[in-house]
């Protein structure tokens, strides 16, 4: 193989390479900087890395959400994050009007949030079956603009946040006490974000023994692999998209009730959400279960990182940046497959 | 075969006829209905410039946003800091639009981004120029840029505070060179390399096809029309601001208009822009004032854009070809009807 035959095979490859030596040589050059600098800034980094995490965690299960809706179904769901905006106002409601607790409301977000998306599924979604990919994402991006405006009618613009009770000071947690903001190693760890992290984290095993453990879970997978073999060996394909369109905005549902203690809501802030789970989605690779939990992560880090290090008051900027690099060197996904 | 063409076609004789009732029926018009029709031209012209590249080379933007905004931006920033003119404004934003969706065209079509991606790129795209642009300095962050008023009217600053029919011949101007634009294109070989990658990629490919170069020349040329409607938009309102300029609902706002009158036809854009936007302004008025029974919802913001995202799915679920297409179909029905009888 000549040189140029082995250039053009291993560009890409060529490129990360590149990229990883400039990086080395940017850390060998300000080496003697790296030390002071870290006593500096070392608790904010480590600030940002534990909420990047925590914060991760939920992204997770947003995304997780979207990317069996776009496994199965075979549509970005551009109404996704609208989905959560109505999670997050129903959280809201019955807070602020019958004081249920947002833990608990999560017992009704998910099952309403199940049926809308079943709705929306069967109502919006399975006429168009057949049309072109971008008339479903026009359906989609139609009905975000629908509910988003429709919450703005209803709720206006204003922000809306609830404060709990509990989880600032000593709280007893049945078998112990902890005492709330936690301290680690520098870091405050609040309450609400670590219960919206081990949730997500405790929902996405379920929703992953579903899919991996169950009849329904295996159909599901089946449908994501290989429609027409599903449809074969005698799977209903149409209540499995059905199914899953309803589960991935259960998803949603989960995390509205998750997020709303520490983040206000208004009709807008689904779309920050939908661009982050876009991100995740492309970076773990679409349709992967796994690959939707590790780019939530990696996302959440990205963003409380990049506003440590970018000259930028926007969460926004470093994630997108990775969203670039995915789309371009990795369109796959980290743990996705070529196609 | 060779495909024949017509010394003139059907379509340029329509748009002649149009032009001549367009530039007459102003007359006729009253000050609001002018205003009006200003709005109706602005989004048929930027509907037009969406279609060119979605409807005609098949490459679905949902961050068009980004090309208005520069337009927008180039001719304001040179006015309000280099006492530029306008008009050499707008070329300027045109040109800068191009080399955007050069670069922007070329990095995701080089590495095989389309369909679903190609339209999350292009919406991610969008928003990270928007948030980009609440951070820049020379374009005054979010705060917005104001351009100046010089009182009564000029026609060097392309400002018409008395005349809005200034306006309207303007963007009349605007949309009829898009539009011939359009048609030429759509009749050129570059026009049939376009459908010809919509229709099947990988075979126009196999016919020898430069794919990449003429899906990337699609992104400029739709992108430089798009952008001289931003710099329209910023001289007809005066005011712009990174939402205004680049947020997702001038991204939807543009696509909707062409997808309801019909996505790939020539006069889509404009018969989907006579319709929603009066319909547009009557929602407005309808919330400013409504019935009693609907007191709540006067003046809420966003019934307009609600009942937007409801015919956006209506359309495409019972119209798929839009209004165009199933006029179209409509007439052909007739058609084979009296011919089998």
């Amino acid at each position: 193989m000549t040189v140029t035959a082995l250039l053009k095979v291993h560009r890409r490859k060529l490129l990360f390479v590149l990229a990883a030596l400039l990086l080395i040589v940017w850390f060998l050059v300000n080496a003697a900087n790296i030390g002071p600098w870290w006593e500096r800034n070392g608790v904010v980094l480590r600030q940002a890395m534990v909420t990047g995490l925590l914060i991760g965690g939920v992204y997770g299960l947003v995304a997780l959400g979207l990317t069996l809706i776009f496994g199965v179904l075979d549509i970005i769901n551009f109404a996704h994050g609208a989905l959560l905006t109505v999670g997050m106002y129903i959280t809201f409601v019955l807070f602020n009007r019958y004081g249920v607790d947002p833990y608990l409301a999560i017992l009704v977000t998910v099952p309403v949030l199940f049926v809308i998306g079943a709705v929306v599924q069967r109502l919006i979604i399975h006429p168009a079956r057949n049309a072109p990919t971008h008339n479903q994402l026009l359906l989609t991006l139609g009905l975000a603009l629908f509910i988003e405006n429709l919450l703005l009618v209803i709720f206006t613009g204003t922000p809306r946040s609830i404060r709990l009770a509990y989880g600032r000071g000593p709280t007893d947690l049945g078998l112990f006490t902890m005492d709330f903001p936690l301290r680690l190693a520098g870091t405050t760890i609040t309450m609400t974000k670590l219960a919206a992290f081990l949730f997500a984290l405790l929902l996405t095993g379920l929703l992953f023994l579903l899919l991996q453990r169950t009849d329904l879970g295996k159909s599901i997978r089946a449908a994501a692999e290989d429609k027409e073999g599903a449809r074969l060996v005698g799977i209903d394909i149409d209540r499995i998209n059905l199914i899953t369109f309803g589960l991935g905005s259960a998803c949603v549902g989960a995390a509205a009730a998750l997020v709303l203690p520490f983040l206000a809501v208004d009709p807008t802030i689904g779309n920050t959400f939908n661009i982050t789970a876009f991100v995740i989605v492309v970076l773990g690779g679409m349709g992967s279960v796994p690959g939707a939990l590790l780019g939530g992560l990696v996302v959440g880090l990205t963003q409380e990182l990049g506003v440590v290090f970018l000259p930028s008051s926007t969460k926004l900027i470093g994630v997108f940046i990775v969203f670039i690099l995915a789309l371009m060197f990795r369109p796959q996904g980290l743990l996705g497959r070529r196609t | 075969m060779r495909i024949r063409r017509l010394p003139l076609h059907r379509d340029y004789l329509v748009l002649a006829l149009v032009t001549v009732v367009l530039f007459v029926a102003p007359l006729f018009m009253s000050r609001f209905l002018i205003s009006l029709a200003v709005l109706v031209l602005y989004w048929a012209h930027l509907g037009n410039a969406w279609n060119l590249m979605a409807g005609y080379a098949g490459q679905f933007s949902f961050g068009h946003a980004v090309f208005y905004g520069i337009g927008a931006y180039t001719s304001t920033v040179l006015l309000v800091d280099y006492a530029v003119s306008p008009w050499l404004g707008m070329v300027a934003g045109a040109v800068l639009a191009a080399l955007f969706g050069l670069v922007m065209g070329y990095l995701l079509f080089r590495f095989g981004i389309r369909g679903h991606f190609f339209a999350l790129g292009t919406f991610a795209i969008a928003e990270m120029v928007r948030l980009f642009a609440t951070e820049l300095e020379f374009i005054n962050t979010s705060v917005g840029i104001h351009v100046p008023l010089v009182g009564g009217d000029s026609w060097l600053r392309m400002q018409f505070e008395e005349s809005v029919i200034n306006y309207y011949y303007v963007i009349l101007a605007l949309f009829v060179i898009g539009l011939v634009v359009v048609i030429a294109v759509s009749r050129s070989r570059m026009g049939y390399y376009f459908q010809a990658i919509r229709e099947d990629e990988e075979a126009a490919a196999a016919l020898g096809v430069d794919v990449l170069r003429y899906k990337t020349l699609a992104v400029m040329l739709s992108g430089a029309l798009t952008a001289v409607g931003g710099s329209f938009f910023a001289q007809y309102f005066l005011f712009i601001d990174p939402t205004l300029a680049f947020g997702v609902s001038v991204s939807v706002q543009i696509l909707l208009r062409p997808i309801v009158g019909g996505v790939g036809t020539v006069w889509g854009p404009l018969v989907g822009a006579l319709l929603l936007t009066p319909l547009a302004e009557a929602t407005r008025a309808f919330v400013r004032t409504p019935p009693a029974f609907l007191g709540v919802i006067q003046g809420r913001a966003g019934v307009d854009v609600m009942i937007f995202g409801a015919i956006l799915i209506i359309v495409v679920l019972f119209l798929p070809h839009g209004l165009v297409g199933a006029g179209h179909s409509l007439w052909e029905r007739v058609r084979g009807a009296e011919a089998t009888r």
